[in-house]
C-alpha cells in the first residue's frame, strides 16, 4: 500500500499541520511516511501545500506531480492540482469559496463543508481536522488509536487538552463528507 | 526501545551533531536552513551536552569562529545556504590550508545571487571543485533522506578528524525542509580537553613544557616549502579518493540505462526507476553519496553494461562533467536539469531518458531536450 | 691573588642580572624594520604572560599585516587568522576554551577596515578576550598604502597627494567607538616610543590580561605606533612626527576604566 496525497490551500488553514498529523499518525502505525511542504513566503498568508506519502514500503520520491488523493481548500489550489490527481484517484474539496468546481470525470470527487461546520461550531481551529476526517472516511489508512498518538506527538504539550476536541472534529468530518460524483 | 521521530532534515542534522559529540556551532540565519540554529537554541545544547551554540554577526564571522574552535581540536560546525556559503569561502580555504577538521552544511537554494529560496543543486562545482582560492578539496556528502541528514553528522565528524579535512554536507531545500522518520542513536560523549590534547597533538591547547608551541597557519613565504605543503595536501586528497568513496546502486544489476543523481534528485530518479520498470525499461540508478571523492570507478564499470547514462541534477549541468570524465566516452552521457528552484517530477525525468536514449535511433544526433525545451 | 672578573663576566653572572629578555620570545630575529614599535609591543605582552605564568594557558591570534608572523616570535600556541577575522577566531577559541587566556594582535587595516564588523561585534558581545591593536596609520606590510586611521592630508602610496577627507573619508577613531559599547570593560590607548610610555603600556597590558581572567568582558589596548618605513622617515623623525601629529588625533590614556576600584 502506498498513498500519495497533496493537501493544498491558504496559509493559516492548517494545511501543513494537517499533513504533519497525518504523517505522524502513519509513523505511529509503523508505516513509512514523508512530508514535503511548499516553504517560503507562501507560509505567510499565500498558498501553502504539502505532499504526504504513507506507505508500507520505503518511499522513493517525496516530491511528486501525480497523487492518489488531492485535498483542495481554495480556488488557486483547485486550478493548480485538479489535473495532478491520478486517473481513478480521489479529490476532496471544501466548496466554500470555490467558483470553478472540478470538471474531471475520471476521478472520484467528494466535498466537505468544513468551513461552514467550523463556523457553526465556533471552532475555526478544527477546520483542518474536519477535512482530515473526510479523508480518513474515504481512505481509512490510520486506526483511530494511532490518530490519537499522532495528535499527541505533533501537538505541543500545552495543546494536549485540545486533543479530544480534535478527535471529535475528525469523527464529525467523517459524517460530513459527501459524494459529488464517481468516476465514469 | 528505538528512538524514532518524525523530523525535518534540518532538525535531524542538528540533533545529529549534538549526539555526535559536537562542541560548538556558529551560524547565521538564512532560508532554507534556519531551523538548524533554531533547533540548537531551543534544545539548550549547553545544558544537554555542554555544546556551545552561538549566532554570529555574519557567515564570515561564523566560519572564522569555526576556524578558531577547530584549531583547538574541537568538533565544530556551521551551516548555511548558498549565498552564505559563498561568503564563507575565505574561511574554508584557510581551513583547507591549515588542515582543520570541521563540518559544514549547505542547504542549497537556487542562484546565482540571491536567487530563490527553493531547492537547487547548483552549488555542486563550488562544493566539489573547491569554492575558495587555492588547490584543495573537501569531502562532500550528499544526503538523500532525513535519516542521512542525521547520520552524516556523525560520519562527517569522523571523516573530518580521520583525515584532518573539511567535510561538507551538500543538501538542498527539499531535504532540509521535508519530514521523514529518523532513527536516533546513543549520545556520544564530547571529548575532554585532556583527551583532545592527547588525541590531537597539533591542536592549540596552550603550550606546555612537554612540547614545542603549536602554530596553526596557512602561510609560508618560502615557495619551496609551500610547494611541499601543497604536494602533501594533494597526496591526502588522493588517499581519500582511494578509501572514502561511497555510493548506492539501485536496480543496477540488469540495467540497460542509468540515472546518475544525488540528493533529492536521486529520490526523484528512484521513483522514475520504478515507473520505468513498469513501462518495461530496464533502468537503474547510481546515487553518489560522496561527491568528492566521486564514484568514478563504479561509473566506469557500469559504462560497460549500460547503453546510456542520464545525469539528473537541479542545475544547468555540473555533476554531468564528472560522469563524463568517469566513463571517458565509453557510453553516451546526457544531462537533464531544472533550474532556479524548480524540481523535476519522476515521470518527467523518465520521459527525458526515453527521448534521449530509446525513442531516437543511435545515429540520430541527440538534441539537448532538457533545458532547451523548458526555455 | 684573587681573580678579578672582567666587566663582561660580571654582567654575565646570573646573580647580577637586573633585566633579561623574556623566554616567551623565540630566538627568531624579528622581521620588523629597525625602529618599529611592534618588537616592543610583542615583548611587553610576552613579558606579562610570563610574569603571570600563563604560557600554558595562552592562545594568541595573529592577523594579516606586518605582524602576520607574530607566531614566529611569540613562544606560545598561536593561530594565524584571515585578514580582519581575528576577533571571530578568538571568539571561537574562547567560547570553547573558556579557561584559556585568548588574545588577538592586530593592526589598523586588519582591525579597523576589513575586520570592522568582527571587531565591533566581538566587543559588543563582550567576548572575554583581549585585543591588542597596533595603530600606525598605514598599511605597512603591503608597502605603505592608506589605512582607515591615516591622518588627514597624510601622504601614502594610495593617497599620494595626501588623504583628502572629502573623498577618502576621515580617520576612524575605532577605539573611542568600541569604548561606547557595553560589552567592553577596559579600553586604553598607549604608546611604546619612550621608556616612560613603555612602562605605562605594560601596566595597561597587565590590566587587560587580569580582567580577562576575571571574565569581565572585552579588554582593548591600542598602541599608537610609528611606521618609519611607511612614513618614509628615520625612526627618530617618525617618533617625533607621531608625537606631533598622531597623538593629538589619538590622545593617549585610558578611555574606559572599570567603575569599581
Amino acid at each position: 500500500m502506498t498513498e500519495e496525497i497533496i493537501i493544498a490551500g491558504f496559509g493559516g488553514q492548517g494545511v501543513l499541520s494537517m499533513g504533519k498529523i497525518l504523517a505522524y499518525s502513519g509513523m505511529m502505525q509503523n508505516k513509512e511516511v514523508s512530508w514535503f511542504p511548499s516553504y517560503g513566503p507562501e507560509m505567510r498568508g499565500g498558498t501553502a501545500n504539502v505532499t504526504v506519502i504513507i506507505s508500507d514500503e520505503r518511499i522513493s520520491s517525496p516530491i511528486l506531480n501525480k497523487f492518489d488523493t488531492a485535498i483542495i481548500l481554495n480556488q488557486q489550489s483547485m486550478d493548480k492540482f485538479e489535473d495532478s490527481v491520478k486517473p481513478g484517484g480521489v479529490l476532496i474539496y471544501d466548496p466554500n469559496g470555490i467558483v470553478r468546481h472540478p470538471v474531471r470525470k475520471d476521478i472520484n470527487v467528494y466535498t466537505i463543508d468544513a468551513a461552514d461546520e467550523a463556523a457553526r461550531l465556533g471552532l475555526s481551529k478544527v477546520f483542518n481536522m474536519l477535512v482530515l476526517g473526510a479523508f480518513l472516511k474515504l481512505k481509512p489508512l490510520i486506526e483511530p488509536e494511532y490518530m490519537r498518538k499522532g495528535l499527541e506527538k505533533s501537538l505541543p504539550m500545552r495543546h494536549h487538552n485540545l486533543i479530544p476536541e480534535n478527535e471529535k472534529a475528525i469523527e464529525r468530518g467523517k459524517q460530513l463528507v459527501k459524494l459529488e460524483h464517481l468516476m465514469n | 526501545m528505538k528512538d524514532i521521530r518524525l523530523m525535518k532534515g534540518n532538525e535531524a542534522i542538528a540533533e545529529g551533531v549534538i549526539r555526535a559529540g559536537c562542541d560548538g556551532y556558529f551560524g547565521y540565519p538564512i532560508t532554507p536552513q534556519s531551523e538548524v540554529l533554531e533547533y540548537l537554541m531551543a534544545t539548550k545544547t549547553k545544558e544537554r551536552t555542554g555544546m556551545i551554540t552561538l549566532q554570529a554577526e555574519s557567515e564570515i564571522a561564523s566560519i572564522h569562529m569555526v576556524y578558531g574552535g577547530a584549531a583547538c581540536g574541537k568538533r565544530v560546525m556551521t551551516s548555511s545556504s548558498s549565498p552564505g556559503i559563498s561568503l564563507m569561502q575565505e574561511g574554508i580555504s584557510f581551513m583547507a590550508g591549515t588542515e582543520l577538521p570541521c563540518l559544514l552544511l549547505n542547504v542549497v537554494r537556487g542562484g546565482p545571487g540571491l536567487g530563490t529560496i527553493q531547492p537547487s543543486q547548483s552549488d555542486y562545482f563550488q562544493a566539489v571543485k573547491g569554492g575558495g582560492h587555492g588547490d584543495y578539496k573537501m569531502i562532500v556528502l550528499a544526503p538523500a533522506s532525513v535519516q542521512e541528514m542525521y547520520d552524516f553528522a556523525k560520519l562527517g565528524f569522523e571523516l573530518a578528524f580521520k583525515h584532518r579535512i573539511q567535510v561538507m554536507v551538500l543538501s538542498d531545500g527539499a531535504i532540509g525542509q521535508m519530514m521523514e522518520k529518523v532513527e536516533l542513536d546513543e549520545q556520544i560523549q564530547r571529548l575532554t580537553d585532556a583527551e583532545i590534547k592527547q588525541k590531537y597533538p597539533w591542536a592549540t591547547t596552550g603550550k606546555t613544557p612537554d612540547r614545542e608551541r603549536n602554530i596553526i597557519t596557512s602561510l609560508d613565504l618560502n615557495p619551496v616549502k609551500q610547494e611541499i605543503i601543497n604536494i602533501n595536501l594533494q597526496k591526502k586528497f588522493k588517499h581519500i579518493e582511494q578509501t572514502e568513496v561511497r555510493f548506492e546502486r539501485i536496480m543496477c544489476d540488469d540495467a540497460e540505462y542509468l540515472f546518475v543523481a544525488y540528493g533529492s534528485s536521486a529520490r526523484i530518479c528512484q521513483k522514475a526507476v520504478l515507473l520505468g520498470r513498469e513501462r518495461g525499461i530496464k533502468v537503474g540508478l547510481l546515487r553518489p553519496i560522496t561527491l568528492f571523492p566521486y564514484p568514478s570507478k563504479e561509473l566506469a564499470k557500469l559504462a560497460k553494461q549500460v547503453k546510456g547514462m542520464l545525469s539528473v541534477e537541479m542545475s544547468a549541468g555540473q555533476m554531468v562533467e564528472d560522469v563524463r570524465l568517469s566513463v571517458n566516452g565509453a557510453v553516451p552521457v546526457e544531462h537533464y536539469g531544472r533550474l532556479g528552484g524548480i524540481m523535476p517530477a519522476p515521470d518527467e525525468v523518465l520521459n527525458v531518458l526515453e527521448n534521449k536514449f530509446i525513442r531516437l535511433s543511435v545515429n540520430t544526433p541527440r538534441l539537448c531536450l532538457g533545458i532547451k525545451k523548458i526555455l | 691573588m684573587n681573580y678579578i672578573p672582567t666587566r663582561e663576566e660580571i654582567i654575565a653572572d646570573h646573580d647580577n642580572v637586573v633585566y633579561e629578555r623574556t623566554c616567551l620570545l623565540t630566538d627568531n630575529p624579528l622581521s620588523y624594520c629597525p625602529g618599529c614599535g611592534h618588537g616592543t609591543a610583542h615583548r611587553l605582552i610576552m613579558e606579562v604572560v610570563e610574569e603571570m605564568n600563563l604560557q600554558a594557558d595562552t592562545i594568541g591570534v595573529a592577523p594579516v599585516g606586518c605582524s602576520v608572523l607574530a607566531y614566529d616570535f611569540m613562544n606560545i600556541d598561536m593561530q594565524q587568522a584571515a585578514h580582519g577575522r581575528a576577533p571571530a577566531v578568538a571568539t571561537g577559541i574562547k567560547r570553547l576554551m573558556p579557561d584559556k587566556f585568548v588574545f588577538t594582535y592586530q593592526g589598523d587595516g586588519d582591525l579597523a577596515a576589513i575586520g570592522t564588523g568582527e571587531t565591533l561585534h566581538a566587543c559588543n558581545r563582550g567576548e572575554n578576550i583581549t585585543i591588542f591593536f597596533v595603530n600606525n596609520g598605514i598599511y605597512g606590510m603591503t608597502g605603505g598604502q592608506m589605512a582607515p586611521t591615516t591622518l588627514p592630508n597624510m601622504k601614502t602610496a594610495t593617497s599620494p597627494y595626501g588623504r583628502d577627507v572629502e573623498t577618502m573619508g576621515y580617520p576612524l577613531k575605532i577605539t573611542e567607538l568600541i569604548a561606547m559599547l557595553p560589552g567592553t570593560y577596559f579600553v586604553s590607548r598607549q604608546s611604546v616610543h619612550t621608556p616612560a610610555n613603555v612602562r605605562k603600556a605594560k601596566k595597561a597590558i597587565e590590566k587587560a590580561i587580569q580582567y580577562q581572567k576575571l571574565n569581565k568582558g572585552l579588554c582593548f589596548v591600542e598602541i599608537v605606533s610609528n611606521c618609519n618605513s611607511g612614513w618614509k622617515m628615520t625612526p627618530e623623525q617618525s617618533n617625533k612626527w607621531m608625537e606631533e601629529n598622531m597623538f593629538p588625533y589619538y590622545p593617549l590614556g585610558d578611555i574606559k576604566v572599570p567603575k569599581e576600584k
